[in-house]
């Protein structure tokens, strides 16, 4: 998996890596400057993760790489070399891991408060409350608000999705 | 995005070995790719240093040595850091989005570059991107721009937050290069512009940071980073202001304070902070040297109310690191 360090990898060479995306392993040749995020949505066919800025400024590219949420546009997939990426196509996995149903607790939640209005910003909300939750490090209203300030929303759903997450936490995580 | 090389290095010296004319090391990508999805940046090489083993944060000397691929969260919520340099938590997590720092690390934080309108446009002129082309912001769009240490070549600040309080708490930067291994105070890390704005930093091509060592003092009970943007949050700053005092009751015995959204670099006026030494920890006090550090201030044509709004805000950074309040990093008002 290491790459030679000498000679560099030439500009037109496609570089060999490996990724768990959802659970699922894959051997992929991507060139080097592929983003994790044109990678996903381009060659894989998982289109749920959105492209909103493609520089870092709004979070609707917001993925887990290996259980923690980063901004999938600025982001070089052969970087990731060996990482389990989880999108918002398997979050639902992700729930049913902790045994529940169908949906991930928070993608119930977020139908359940009217979290969303045209949705774009949706997955990288979603994404990025599970990340958000593992870290811990929100608690109250305040913090969940700030926590959550990498994900714009411009239809302005923001009370109804801290709702949604106030939800789950108050429940640990599992409804 | 420009084709490039792509080497992943294993080791600093297999890293500064692979540096040469049109290299970039990358880490968190979070400045870098952003620069080059807008063509501001065109390495013919990226080395990824994010497999050299510069991930951690040790004691080091009574301080703690951050390594250079340490990321903002992790430094932000380490328990000693939080416990011993609470301002540099603050700081950190007053920056960018939490999946930014996720990302981000502690080399690429210092070497993140100007956030300049016309820096980042590459349609136009700019003395940072190509030296001898121009200034437009000079009597342009000049609102985030700086209004200390500018020179007639460059008006561009320092956007970092994490640095301000690096500068406040005096740490220095460890970096390793082909000459071999120095240590660099943080006051002489970054430049102003004067004639050669394309620099922002002494360091010279090829070196790389390997870490950012804190020295014991932390001012843990007294210190706030207070940051005035245009939104609460996922916002540069306009002006922050990183203060840390040592008091022996109400006298000042040493007083630390860092400007950010001001400088080409986190800025500090040491006979303001020698001026404070010895005095009472009083608003009478702190307006006094608020208006010694504005009286040198230059405003631009758009700017101009960073001056009043950094007097201000120094006064009020000095009362919270007084009073043992520091600002709240959620609760967005200013006490
Ligand atoms: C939307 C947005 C909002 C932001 N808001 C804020 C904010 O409010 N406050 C704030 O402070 N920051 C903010 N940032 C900037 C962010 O903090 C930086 O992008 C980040 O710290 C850079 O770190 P990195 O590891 O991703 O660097 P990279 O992008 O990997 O690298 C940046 C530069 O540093 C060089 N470099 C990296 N590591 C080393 C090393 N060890 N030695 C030598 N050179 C090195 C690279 O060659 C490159 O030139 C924001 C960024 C974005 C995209
Ligand atoms: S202020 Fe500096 S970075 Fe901005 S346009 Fe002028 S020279 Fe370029
Ligand atoms: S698309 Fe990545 S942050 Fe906007
Ligand atoms: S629901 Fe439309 S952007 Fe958030």
């Amino acid at each position: 998996m290491q790459l030679e360090q000498s000679p560099p990898v030439s500009a037109d060479t496609p570089i060999g890596i490996t990724l768990t995306i959802n659970g699922q392993r894959r051997e992929l040749q991507v060139t080097p400057w592929t983003t994790l995020l044109d990678l996903l949505r381009e060659r894989l066919d998982l289109t749920g993760t959105k492209k909103g800025c493609d520089h870092g400024q709004c979070g609707a590219c917001t993925v887990l790489v290996n259980g923690t949420r980063v901004n999938s546009c600025l982001t070089l997939a052969v970087m990731k070399d060996g990482a389990e990426i989880t999108t918002v196509e398997g979050l639902a996995s992700l729930g049913e891991r902790k045994g529940s149903n169908a949906l991930h607790p928070i993608q119930e939640a977020f139908i359940e408060h009217d979290a969303f209005q045209c949705g774009y910003c949706t997955p990288g909300q979603l994404c990025s409350a599970v990340g958000m939750m593992e870290e811990g490090h929100a608690h109250s209203r305040e913090e969940i608000r700030e926590a959550m300030s990498g994900n714009i929303c411009r239809c302005g759903a923001y009370t109804n999705i801290v709702d949604a997450i106030e939800d789950v936490m108050h429940q640990g995580g599992a409804r | 995005m420009n084709r490039f090389e792509y080497v992943r290095a294993g080791t600093v010296a297999e890293a500064v070995g692979a540096f040469g004319a049109g290299s970039r090391f990358i880490a968190g990508g979070t400045n870098l790719l952003d620069l080059m999805k807008y063509e501001v940046e065109k390495p013919g090489r990226l080395i990824d240093i994010t497999h050299l083993p510069l991930k951690g944060i040790e004691e080091k000397d009574g301080g703690l040595r951050l390594g250079a691929l340490a990321t903002n969260a992790n430094v932000a919520y380490d328990s000693r850091v939080a416990e011993r340099y609470p301002l540099l938590r603050n700081a950190i997590l007053a920056g960018a989005s939490a999946q930014l720092r996720n990302a981000a690390t502690t080399g690429g934080n210092l070497l993140q570059r100007t956030r300049c309108y016309y820096f980042y446009d590459a349609g136009t002129p700019c003395n940072k991107r190509e030296p001898g082309s121009g200034c437009p912001a000079i009597g342009g769009v000049n609102r985030i721009h700086a209004i200390f240490g500018t020179s007639d070549q460059c008006i561009a600040t320092h956007p970092s937050d994490m640095c301000i309080a690096l500068a406040a708490l005096e740490a220095t930067v460890q970096v390793s290069g082909p000459e071999g291994e120095r240590t660099i105070p943080f006051a002489e890390f970054h430049r102003l512009p004067g004639n050669e704005p394309q620099k922002d930093t002494n360091l010279k091509p090829g070196e790389i940071v390997v870490a950012v060592d804190l020295p014991e003092q932390g001012f843990a009970q007294n210190y706030t980073y207070l940051k005035l943007r245009d939104r609460l949050s996922y916002a540069f700053a306009l002006v922050s202001v990183a203060a840390a005092l040592d008091l022996d009751g109400d006298t000042i015995k040493t007083a630390r304070l860092a400007l950010g959204g001001v400088a080409h670099k986190p800025w500090r006026n040491r006979q303001a902070e020698a001026e404070l030494a010895g005095k009472p920890a009083t608003r009478e006090t702190f307006t006094r040297v608020a208006e010694m550090i504005v009286a040198e201030a230059k405003p631009q044509s758009e700017n101009g109310f960073k001056i009043e709004l950094a007097r201000r805000a120094i006064v009020r950074g000095l009362e919270q690191a007084a009073a043992g309040t520091p600002q709240s990093l959620s609760d967005k008002r200013i006490q």
